[in-house]
């Protein structure tokens, strides 16, 4: 008797969590991969988007980041029911196929943070932080501002498949021909697939390479760091200038100590924010997918659709020093 | 533990007549082991996430370690036969990128193929040839020709990737009797080698090297030319798995099947072949292979972290390789 009418209370309660289960959409992001740093910034956004509008979110990601490491993710995703699949994609292309079989269960992909390019038919929409075309030419520019606009420099990237990085060294190389450019020499990109060893080891036989190297550009987290880190343990601060796409919150201690004059990005927790925003409002009918059509965020305000299906969150990279870094908490 | 206190214990043990019960003999057994850890991999699957135990999303997933898993039951023979193959992962990307980029440049399709399999062998050839030409340990030939092929792989794709044509995409999705067309090719190979290794004169001169060479040579089994057909093989194999892999993924890249290699000896030794030649048997690089897919995909579908997971899989590896000499050693006298 007791047994029966505990079941049917567990039954009652499962059903009653189940219809408030109901209300909310579920939301999964995947990461390029785990213990990034820059991943928790992001996953922020949507964690306290979600503690305010209808939805659940989780986090995922492989342990590195290969092209097709995020692959059985996906299909897990897809298996779980998630309403929205939110990606930072570590391959171009190799996320088709599985892409597409998503997307055919009804639900929602949109890439975060860095899009599939050339292949942007395979995902709904693509939330970027900023104009991404710009990217390279305001990296140029803040490497020749630290060095006078003369000598060599090098990039040290993430891995060489990583479609944003590829994406903006592409702008780099195109930028550093205008003739403001004329003396600095871009002599290396070297890759230091987002790990902080390799990411060292690469710095530092970047530096042995090539002796009069006067400036590195880092165009990401874990390499900015990294290579701040070896100038520091160097001493080489007023020789070599680092600067790059790093978090405030890595950087802090570089920028008070001189290490690094200046460096730049946008807010990652922007990005999830605004996904999570976006997502519901999707799912609920209250905003529509199509080039053109606007929807309101709370703290970002009113956001465009833009061609491709792409949306920025801020019109252009914020550059952090000694003056503003207290500012930023990310 | 001193060899003289160990010594007696074992001439008392070989005097006697082994007394052996059938049960003994089937489940003091490698692969019993593996098939006992499946069991339970798929119950605590089922346990962690209400979402695993759907046998379409199983096989769907295994599709993703099938290329690999094809290649492990040759690699099981390779390593039976006390030889080793590291380079099958970076055969697969450059047999692969060359078939692309042949195809990609207008080669008729089925020439592409050939031009991707006739590479895979003679990457298997050239293997064979330091290892028994030369007579070079094959751990470090195939180290080397591992980055050797991939590097080769780069350089003719570059950092781009190759598209496939529409139609050659997706053979993962082909459903032979309700199978995803590439698990139905592994089991058919699983079918085929198991019967070649347990039921041919060649399956058990394969033994016959691993458990000693020279014996071998001496009893008049042909070892180089049973090794070379089986590092061809290996080449073979690794040229049709990467095929596969570019039909699921519809683009081919340099880094296709990067550290595949990692994978197929792990299952391998999870199925209990003996690292030092001798022992092993595809049932049990079948099972593991299983084992693997279950084990990994049961903790994904729970949104488990992969610190965890990689954890998990590194205990049963340690698990299995200690079983594993457990049982042959006991076994064996």
């Amino acid at each position: 008797m007791l047994k029966k009418s505990l079941i049917a209370m567990a039954a009652g309660l499962a059903l009653s969590t189940a219809a408030l289960a109901q209300d909310k959409i579920d939301i999964v992001f995947i990461g390029k991969n785990t213990g990034n740093p820059y991943f928790d910034s992001l996953t922020k956004g949507f964690v306290e988007a979600c503690q305010k509008i209808a939805c659940n979110f989780e986090f995922v990601a492989p342990a590195t980041a290969e092209a097709t490491s995020q692959i059985p993710f996906i299909e897990a995703q897809i298996q779980r029911g998630v309403d929205v699949i939110a990606i930072s994609p570590n391959s171009p292309d190799a996320l088709n196929q599985v892409f597409d079989a998503a997307r055919a269960k009804g639900i929602i992909v949109m890439t975060v943070n860095g899009d599939i390019t050339g292949n942007e038919a395979h995902r709904d929409l693509t939330i970027l932080p900023t104009d991404f075309t710009k990217v390279g030419a305001d990296q140029i520019e803040m490497v020749g501002s630290l060095i006078g606009y003369e000598g060599e420099i090098a990039i040290l990237s993430a891995t060489t498949e990583a479609p944003d990085q590829n994406f903006w060294i592409k702008g780099m190389n195109e930028a550093i021909k205008d003739p403001k450019y004329a003396k600095m020499k871009l002599v290396a990109t070297v890759y230091g697939d987002d790990q902080p060893e390799k990411s060292t080891s690469e710095m530092e036989a970047l530096m042995a390479n090539f002796p009069d190297l006067k400036g590195v550009i880092a165009p990401t987290t874990v390499g900015i760091a990294a290579a701040a880190q070896v100038v520091q343990s160097r001493g080489v601060a007023d020789k070599v200038k680092v600067t790059g796409l790093g978090l405030p919150s890595e950087m802090r201690d570089f920028v008070k100590d001189g290490t690094v004059a200046a460096f730049q990005l946008w807010s990652p927790y922007n990005e999830g924010w605004l996904a999570a925003h976006l997502a519901v409002d999707l799912k609920a009918g209250k905003a529509k997918n199509e080039v053109g059509s606007t929807f309101e965020v709370p703290n970002l305000g009113t956001i465009t659709i833009n061609a491709g299906n792409s949306i920025n969150t801020q019109s252009a990279l914020t550059t952090f020093n000694a003056e503003n870094i207290d500012q930023f908490d990310f | 533990m001193s060899a003289a206190e160990t010594t007696p214990q074992r001439i008392a043990g070989r005097g006697a007549a082994p007394q052996r019960s059938l049960w003994h003999v089937i489940l003091v057994r490698p692969e019993t082991m593996t098939l006992v850890l499946l069991v339970l991999a798929v119950i605590l699957a089922s346990q962690l996430s209400p979402f695993f135990l759907d046998i379409s999303y199983i096989l769907r997933s295994f599709t993703l370690s099938a290329e690999f898993a094809i290649v492990a039951l040759v690699l099981t023979m390779v390593i039976i036969a006390g030889e080793i193959d590291l380079s099958p992962a970076a055969n697969m990307a450059l047999s692969t990128c060359l078939f692309a980029w042949a195809q990609a440049s207008g080669v008729p399709m089925p020439i592409a193929i050939a031009i991707g399999l006739v590479a895979g062998l003679a990457m298997g050839a050239l293997n064979a040839f330091m290892v028994i030409g030369l007579q070079l340990p094959s751990i470090i030939v195939t180290i080397g020709t591992l980055t050797l092929y991939r590097g080769l792989a780069q350089i003719i794709a570059g950092d781009k990737s190759i598209r496939m044509p529409e139609w050659f995409i997706g053979i993962d999705k082909v459903l032979v009797f309700g199978v995803p067309a590439t698990v139905a090719i592994f089991v058919v190979v699983s079918l085929v080698l198991g019967l070649i290794l347990a039921g041919t004169i060649f399956g058990r001169q394969i033994y016959q090297i691993g458990t000693n060479e020279v014996a071998a040579r001496y009893a008049g089994i042909r070892t180089r030319r049973i090794k070379l057909i089986l590092f061809l093989l290996m080449g073979l194999a690794a040229a049709i798995a990467g095929m596969l892999t570019a039909s699921r993924l519809g683009s081919v890249r340099y880094d296709l099947g990067l550290g595949g290699e990692l994978q197929m000896v792990l299952m391998a030794m999870l199925g209990g072949t003996y690292i030092f030649g001798g022992r092993g048997t595809i049932l049990g690089t079948f099972l593991a292979a299983w084992l693997l897919v279950v084990v990994s995909t049961g903790m994904t579908v729970a949104n488990l972290l992969p610190a965890i997971q990689l954890t998990v899989l590194g205990v049963l590896l340690i698990v299995a390789i200690i079983a594993t000499n457990l049982i042959y050693s006991r076994a064996q006298r």
